[in-house]
């Protein structure tokens, strides 16, 4: 083992982490907002709604994310529409995230019992505001771990985006490893960074976790 | 659609699909017998193997499973361990499934009532055959869902097979779609092929459930 490999190459390999952490926290966002419309059109969109958007989630869910961004980066310029890496990454993040996020608002919005809302609208409450004020809030409290969860499965899958040149860690580690010709201790850095992020992620969550348990 | 292409890719795509079969059968069985294994260890008074066995579990979980396939594959050869790629991909799924397998059967194991086991074994029956007739059965109910998710998770993981050069459908496709340029045949070929493995994997997982629980489930009154 030779460490001074890593040591030299830190910087890179931070620069890589940022990147990372970029992608996964952008793909999270989009995956967030497509994930909420999704949840809320399967809800309360009908029939053709409740279709559309379980063929959106079984499709996203079912096929393999690394084929989703192939898909993205690969197929689209071949009918026409030219994606560079970092959309191409984002999107495919976002994309999948989407489908697993909106199963998990989902499912903490029907955790909510029915009473809550009877409740609201007997009182007067507006549709905008029951959602605002009595249905979301208690979802977003009921879905912390499970989106805390999915933000550590999207960290790890963003690796796969270094398939498509994007610089972030996995990317990084490689040429680290490739150009010292000393893959173990480059791809033991890039693990011990990712085992970090996300120990560090999962800290934030208990943390997040408690203080909504507390208000 | 070009039809013409399905003949003369349709070896090269089925070997693929073969392949992808081989690697997810191999690892998942790899997978559960480590991840059972591991499970079962960390069971035993032996001061310290529990803790060291959870951190190997916190490591896989937590690093990328590209990542791991990089260690073992390109770094193995500097600790000794030369895999080919087929072999670097099926040991690398089964290390990365063992540790959600481990995780998987401790909640298993944790879910038999106590009282089962200390009724075989006041009924003097030794700790091998408790293990194989009363607990792993009793387990096996419970835990038989998420054994069949892992399982799912698990064909859809092989596709990072294909960066190792592995020759599974994935490649093959990607092959295809680089010499044709035929863009709608390719994803058309692997959302059929990917979609038939997970559907067949979840149907198998319905029925061993349903056989599993038959005593359960039975109607009052119905005899078998």
């Amino acid at each position: 083992m030779n460490w001074d490999v890593v040591t030299r190459n830190l910087p890179y390999l931070l620069e890589g982490t940022v990147m990372t952490i970029a992608v996964s926290l952008a793909g999270i966002l989009v995956g967030q907002v497509l994930g909420a419309f999704i949840c809320v059109g399967r809800i309360s969109g009908g029939r053709v709604g409740e279709t559309l958007g379980a063929v959106y989630v079984s499709f996203f869910r079912g096929v393999p994310l690394l084929i989703q961004l192939l898909l993205i980066y690969y197929m689209l310029p071949l009918v026409g529409i030219d994606v560079p890496p970092l959309v191409a990454a984002v999107g495919a993040l976002g994309l999948a995230s989407s489908a697993y996020v909106s199963e998990i608002y989902r499912g903490s919005l029907l955790a909510i019992p029915h009473g809550h809302g009877e409740a609201a609208l007997a009182l007067g409450f507006s549709e905008g505001s029951i959602w605002r004020r009595i249905l979301l809030p208690q979802a977003f409290r009921l879905s912390v771990p499970a989106l805390v969860n999915e933000l550590i499965l999207l960290l790890k899958a963003s690796s796969l985006i270094s398939v498509v040149g994007v610089a972030e860690l996995t990317r990084v580690s490689q040429s680290v490893a490739s150009s010292t010709y000393r893959p173990l201790e480059a791809y033991m850095a890039a693990g011990a960074i990712y085992l970090i992020i996300n120990g560090a992620l999962a800290l934030l969550g208990v943390l997040v976790e408690r203080r909504l348990a507390r208000s | 659609m070009d039809y013409d292409l399905f003949l003369r890719y349709g070896p090269s795509l089925l070997r693929g699909f073969g392949m992808t079969i081989l690697c997810w059968a191999a690892g998942t069985a790899l997978g559960m017998l480590i991840g059972f294994l591991l499970a079962l260890a960390r069971r035993l008074p032996i001061p310290g193997l529990s803790w060291v066995l959870r951190a190997y579990i916190e490591v896989v979980r937590g690093t990328p499973f590209l990542v791991q396939l990089f260690l073992l594959y390109s770094g193995g050869p500097f600790i000794g361990i030369r895999l080919d790629a087929t072999t670097a991909g099926i040991v690398g799924l089964g290390i990365y499934g063992s540790a959600y397998f481990a995780e998987i059967f401790r909640g298993g194991f944790a879910a038999v009532p106590k009282g089962y086991v200390e009724a075989a074994e006041s009924l003097a029956l030794p700790p091998g055959a408790i293990l194989r007739r009363v607990v792993v059965p009793t387990m096996l109910i419970s835990i038989l869902p998420a054994l069949v998710n892992m399982m799912i998770i698990l064909t859809k993981e092989t596709v990072v097979l294909s960066i190792l050069t592995v020759p599974e459908l994935m490649y093959e496709a990607q092959t295809m779609a680089a010499e044709t340029f035929a863009a709608f045949e390719t994803i058309f070929v692997m959302a059929l092929f990917y979609w038939l493995l997970v559907e067949v994997v979840s149907r198998l997982g319905r029925r061993a459930e349903r056989k599993l629980t038959s005593h359960l489930t039975q109607k009052a009154g119905a005899v078998s």
